[in-house]
């Protein structure tokens, strides 16, 4: 399914946002690796909701204003962005570095959201149980530790670059450090507000994550009031890649379910 | 032209072939490895070298910053300069470090700066860096915010310095109710402030600009870059409207003089083979990440360097070659300046006489013959 796209500006920050399907609206927010192409779990969700896809401020094509500076602004810039698009009902859903800030959003504001995904969430850490180090791996290292399965890194990995989306990669990677250098990946103050977020939630987490431990899956569990847990065996840090149909269907289950 | 001897003091006694199972000679590289007995010796050795530096007739002595490495043994360099203060007399101390970044609180370094020109009585010379981008892995702070936090902490430094204190300093990343720097500094209005660099523009922007006419060292680069970097600054100064000061140009280099060339190269080859290629041994994630330079100073910085930071070996013969290490007979060693400064207006030489495994025996002949043999010429 061909995603429309186009630019849309919230006071002075440009973004670029992706569209597809028709239904109940749906917010996905894109991890640290930034937006490449329409996923096929993208497809799959499309095929009933309307999945909306903005490019985050300081990624891609966005604007990268210097006042965002933190994982919370970026949640204040997407309520004005809901606001802006006058919507009121709306499903969140976020990968890494995009669930850390659905959570910070869902935390702030509830009344737009009918319901929470996380998959392989930052945002919060376990004490004793290390996030990956993203920024001292090397590119191919990186690459090889979002995956379980080897194959997939390979493929990755083996597809050429243009000068254009090493620029763009470059631009994400500065926009990932701001973001998630210090502290490393979580805000201290997030846990203790995760209960504010009071939505179903669903938390989708690989069970061989190097990049986001899935020890951390249960801390997520335990401090949302409404959240159910669904670990993928033999998987990484992008279940909607690796194991794109059991994630599909685990979140489609979900959004049906949660659909008031 | 000012001389001043510049020390790294690496870890020599490393174990090369465990340290090189590791990802880097720094931040990740175990301590284990460091024996507390052998580096006291290092020390030792190291600070009696410098102190000699004052008898040989050089303008000042220089220490370094840098943190969480087998490159060098001075994390803290006012605890060296403070050692060398109390065993020399007249001799000028640079300190070519702080990185200003990555401290939580800047009054502290305008502080112990202070403090070491007063004990001083006014023979400290202030470097002002941000850190090589390792420093960021081995502290966490944000290289996203390097510059930001440089011109933050630069700025404090200067006013607690030279403004009455206390006044309040309000920033984006500091903010300080009551800044009243005791000691005042010795030196009026403030120590002298040097910038070493590896040369990237928004520092040469920053430190050409009239307010400051802060001198720029430019370290560990061929002798191509040094002059482009240079001569960088040098049209940054006139697009400013003003002619630079041979004094506002610095070059660091390790530099090796012998009878002659071959014994010379014979000498120093392996030593200087150690440095770039075992202490500096680092990966372009550590030694650049994001935000430490800008993006096109980053896209920049991947197409010119190889000396630093990549992977393949460099030879000494290379790095003879490119000029980023001189190494020669007297009369190789002085053309290589001379040309220097002819092509740049290099007023301030920064020779590194120890470098790599180089022994002391062998540093101690290089820095008397030079000494001997070129100082006379260079103070011409």
């Amino acid at each position: 399914m061909p995603a429309q796209s186009s630019t849309v500006k919230i006071g002075e920050v440009a973004v670029r946002v992706h569209r597809a399907g028709q239904g109940p609206k749906l917010l996905f927010l894109h991890g640290a690796g930034g937006y490449a192409q329409w996923l096929p779990f993208l497809d799959a969700l499309a095929d009933g909701y309307e999945v909306i896809l903005p490019e985050h401020p300081g990624f891609g094509a966005s604007d990268d204003p210097d006042w965002i500076r933190s994982v919370p602004d970026l949640a204040m810039f997407y309520l004005d962005f809901l606001e802006h698009e006058g919507i009121r009902e709306i499903h969140l859903v976020g990968h890494s570095l995009g669930g850390w800030i659905a959570a910070e959003i869902a935390v702030r504001d509830r009344s737009r959201f009918k319901s929470l995904t996380l998959i392989a969430p930052a945002g919060i850490r376990v004490r004793g149980v290390l996030a990956g180090d993203t920024f001292i791996w090397s590119h191919e290292e990186a690459v090889r530790n979002l995956f379980h399965d080897e194959t997939f890194a390979a493929a990755l990995l083996a597809l050429p670059l243009s000068e254009a989306q090493q620029d763009v990669m470059l631009k994400n990677r500065f926009a990932a450090t701001k973001l998630g250098w210090q502290p490393r990946w979580f805000n201290p103050d997030l846990e203790k507000w995760l209960h504010r977020a009071k939505l179903p939630a669903l938390i989708v987490w690989g069970a061989q994550d190097k990049v986001m431990p899935p020890e951390y899956a249960a801390l997520w569990q335990e401090r949302l009031p409404d959240a159910r847990l669904v670990i993928i065996e033999e998987c990484g840090h992008l279940p909607h890649v690796e194991k794109e149909a059991a994630t599909s269907r685990a979140v489609r289950e979900f959004l049906k379910g949660a659909a008031r | 032209m000012k001389l001043i001897s510049f020390h790294l003091m690496p870890y020599r006694p490393l174990d090369f072939a465990e340290a090189a199972k590791h990802r880097s000679t720094w931040v990740v590289l175990p301590n284990r490895l460091y024996d507390p007995v052998k580096g006291a010796e290092e020390y030792a050795a190291y600070i009696d070298f410098l102190v000699d530096c004052e008898r040989l007739g050089f303008d000042g002595i220089g220490v370094n910053e840098h943190h969480q490495n087998a490159y060098g043994l001075m994390p803290a360099p006012n605890l060296i300069a403070s050692a060398l203060i109390q065993r020399t007399k007249t001799i000028k101390i640079a300190v070519l470090g702080r990185a200003l970044p990555i401290v939580n609180h800047p009054v502290f370094i305008a502080e112990e700066y202070a403090m070491l020109d007063n004990l001083s009585k006014g023979r400290i010379i202030c470097g002002f860096v941000r850190g090589i981008g390792a420093e960021y892995h081995s502290t966490g702070v944000n290289p996203y915010f390097s510059h930001e936090r440089f011109h933050e902490a630069h700025d404090i430094i200067l006013r607690a310095w030279t403004e009455p204190g206390p006044f309040a300093y309000e920033g984006q990343h500091f903010n300080i109710r009551y800044v009243n720097c005791w000691p005042r500094p010795y030196q009026q209005p403030h120590p002298p402030i040097w910038i070493p660099s590896q040369g990237s523009s928004e520092t040469v922007a920053w430190a050409a600009h009239p307010d400051r006419k802060y001198p720029f060292l430019v370290t560990f680069s061929s002798a191509e870059l040094v002059t482009r970097y240079l001569t960088g600054y040098r049209e940054q100064a006139r697009e400013y409207g003003y002619e630079p000061a041979d004094s506002q140009f610095g070059w660091a280099c390790p530099l090796y003089v012998a009878e002659t060339d071959e014994r010379a190269r014979q000498e120093a080859g392996h030593a200087v083979e150690t440095l770039f290629n075992n202490f500096l041994r680092m990966t372009m994630e550590m030694l650049v990440p994001p935000g430490y330079t800008s993006l096109q100073s980053m896209k920049n910085f991947f197409k010119l360097r190889t000396a630093v930071g990549g992977r393949s070996f460099v030879s000494a013969d290379y790095l003879i070659e490119s000029g980023t290490a001189v190494i020669g007979s007297v009369k190789t060693v002085r053309d290589r300046i001379e040309a220097m400064r002819d092509r740049t207006g290099l007023g301030i030489l920064l020779p590194m006489f120890q470098f790599g495994v180089l022994p002391d025996e062998l540093a101690r002949r290089n820095v008397e013959l030079f000494a001997s043999e070129i100082m006379p010429y260079l103070k011409k």
